[in-house]
């Protein structure tokens, strides 16, 4: 039993790790977050500070098109604060009575407005570069928050002989080197609204804890529901395997 | 019928009419299965509730999916963040997949090693073949649902490679596209094949499952049940003990869903399709990931498709291929090492094909391409030289004999 066991799990893994082995790129520096592990879940003063921080510099350039305002509500902001973060947008409704479109600030119910109205608005702003949707950028890049963390940390002077073209940056998380954004963060690049010390450092963790929650708002729940389902599982395995030995006593 | 009398005069009044209970007592408390099947025969029902959760998670899912280009990516979003409980139906059906197929390559490789295919079980091996092959059909096309980044190329890369045969290949290709490249035709046909496919899968395990209640199963040690003695029905005994793999499977199943759901998949299908942008790394869903080592293992185009799907359709031919009147590789002890040598092949497989190709890795994929071929005239000469250890009387005897000892 307890071979087959072991089999089973080696033959899991195994089939597992296949995927897994599929990475690379350069080395991820690698940070403790606060929603790893079975029991971890997001701090919410931390995810504020995150939402304060893409608030403030990302969505300058960055567009977050799977959020609506509403979603806010989970990060702890009441609902006079959402409808005042929505309230600074303007988004094109209509047509009205008279068959016109027109403007009116954003509610809580509509989706984070991006800032360009198309890609190549975004284009031209931007160096010909496109500044990518944030909504699932933690998921969809190998490493995820370590990555992300890596890449807003790794503005570096290029090593010997790397020729940066010109409105390009060097990054050393980024493939090939050279990124079209400019470092977008430094000490103090925010002034956070509860007090805490906007070291780089910091800024970085709080964006990214952000990112995080905005790629997996379900986390939370998730990891809340799957430690009772596991406990569950395991009374009714051990509950089968009684009956098991029982029924199966007549046999051996 | 057996002519059986149910005590419960409205279950007698039912049956009459429609055998239903007749056919339920068949099938559980009458089945006679050997009383020595060891835990690697709890992965035919593992498969089974699979296909079942797979089922209805999907339909489920689809209440909420819209299948068109510019909306499939959103839908599935918006299934993860504002539909009630949709990340977990969605967790659930894309851990399932993969769930499914190790359960099923786990139920493979038993029939492999205990020779469970030999007379008279080769109708039902092909029966399990044909599932297996509806499988990666089903679940290649559900990959390409979502419309990532990886399922555009992932179509891209596999549907193309119907292109290679001559003549036929780019109206095969055109005729999978519904049009000049992958765009919202393809996925619409995806989409209602995806649907339609598990429910073919259903039959063939309904056959599958008729085929095996003709046969019988087989055991461990590879002969056949000669008496009451060597067997015991089926419900309670190995209800109980199916139940009790399937908590232990479930549980493995759901710390996947709960706490690493995004592990069998790949990043880059968070981004949406583009077909201006190639990822730099296309890779298929990791169970397909050894037949694509075969196929890049071979450097001819044509070539490299016809060995990728024979390496599957030789399968159909291992009844008569593995030549040993033995069945179970307990009684034989160079089998035994073989089979070793055959699943360790599949791995190393699995992992070149996971990888860029390039450098050793092509050599190595390519050894293990002929390893993989030549597994099958091996274990016909084996068959011929090979001296097995003697098989024991019965069921019962061996039993017995194992329980004093």
């Amino acid at each position: 039993m307890r071979k087959f066991l072991l089999s089973t799990i080696a033959a899991g893994l195994l089939a597992a790790a296949t995927p897994a082995l599929a990475h690379e790129g350069p080395a991820l520096d690698k940070q403790v977050w606060s929603w790893q592990g079975v029991f971890g879940h997001y701090d919410k003063a931390q995810l504020r500070r995150g939402w304060q921080v893409y608030h403030d510099i990302c969505s300058n350039c960055h567009s977050m098109n799977l959020l609506a305002y509403r979603n806010l509500a989970s990060l702890g902001f009441t609902a006079d604060q959402i409808k005042a973060f929505a309230a600074e947008k303007q988004v094109t409704d209509g047509p009205n009575d008279q068959g016109e479109m027109y403007q009116r600030p954003a509610r809580p119910s509509d989706h984070f407005v991006p800032p360009f109205a198309n890609e190549q608005a975004a284009r031209v702003a931007n160096n010909g570069a496109l500044p990518p949707d944030l909504s699932l950028m933690v998921k969809a890049r190998h490493g995820g928050p370590d990555y992300v963390y890596s890449l807003l940390t790794g503005f570096t002077d290029p090593p010997a002989g790397h020729v940066v073209p010109d409105g390009m940056y060097y990054n050393r998380a980024f493939n090939g080197g050279n990124i079209g954004m400019p470092p977008p963060i430094s000490d103090d690049a925010v002034t956070y609204a509860d007090g805490t010390k906007a070291t780089k450092d910091q800024i970085a963790k709080d964006v990214v804890s952000f990112l995080n929650w905005a790629a997996e708002p379900e986390l939370d729940q998730r990891h809340a529901l799957g430690v009772k389902v596991i406990g569950f599982l395991i009374v009714l395995t051990a509950m089968f395997y009684a009956l098991k030995r029982k029924i199966w006593a007549d046999v051996h | 019928m057996s002519g059986y009398k149910f005590e419960n005069k409205a279950v007698q009044w039912f049956d009459d009419r429609l055998p239903l209970f007749t056919v339920l007592r068949h099938s559980t408390t009458d089945y006679p299965t050997p009383r020595n099947l060891n835990y690697w025969w709890n992965f035919g029902s593992l498969a089974l509730m699979m296909l079942v959760i797979m089922i209805l998670t999907g339909v489920f899912l689809v209440m909420n999916y819209t299948p068109n280009a510019a909306l499939a990516f959103d839908s599935v979003e918006r299934i993860m963040r504002d539909v009630n409980y949709g990340w977990l139906i969605r967790y659930m059906h894309a851990n399932g997949a993969s769930m499914f197929f190790i359960v099923v390559y786990i139920h493979i490789f038993r029939g492999l090693y205990y020779g469970s295919y030999k007379a008279p079980r080769e109708v039902l091996w092909w029966l399990g073949l044909v599932i297996y092959l509806l499988m990666m059909a089903t679940a290649f096309m559900g990959y390409v649902l979502p419309w990532g980044q990886m399922s555009f190329w992932g179509a891209t890369v596999i549907t193309n490679l119907f292109s290679a045969f001559p003549v036929v290949g780019d109206y095969i290709v055109t005729l999978l596209w519904g049009g000049f490249s992958v765009a919202n035709p393809t996925l619409n046909r995806f989409f209602s094949l995806h649907y339609l496919l598990p429910f073919l899968i259903f039959a063939v395990v309904f056959l599958h499952l008729v085929a095996l209640h003709t046969v019988k199963s087989s055991n461990p040690l590879g002969i056949e049940m000669k008496g009451p003695q060597d067997s015991i029905p089926f419900h309670p005994y190995y209800t109980i003990k199916d139940l009790y793999g399937v908590g232990l499977f479930l549980i493995i199943y759901m710390a996947f869903v709960f706490f690493a759901p995004n592990f069998f998949g790949e990043p880059d299908n968070y981004i949406p399709a583009n077909p201006m942008v190639t990822p730099p790394h296309i890779v298929p869903e990791w169970y397909y990931l050894p037949f694509y080592a075969i196929l890049r293992s071979i450097p001819n185009k044509l070539a490299g498709v016809i060995a990728m799907f024979s390496a599957i359709l030789i399968l159909f031919f291992l009844p008569w291929i593995d030549s040993s009147k033995v069945r179970s590789a307990k009684f034989r002890p160079i089998f035994k090492q073989v089979f070793w040598i055959f699943v360790l092949d599949t791995i190393v497989l699995g992992y070149v094909g996971s990888q860029p190709p390039g450098g050793p890795l092509v050599v190595i994929g390519q050894i293990a391409t002929a390893v993989y071929f030549l597994f099958f005239p091996f274990l016909y000469l084996l068959g011929k030289i090979e001296k097995p250890r003697a098989l024991p009387q019965s069921i019962s005897a061996a039993v017995l004999k194992s329980e004093k000892a």
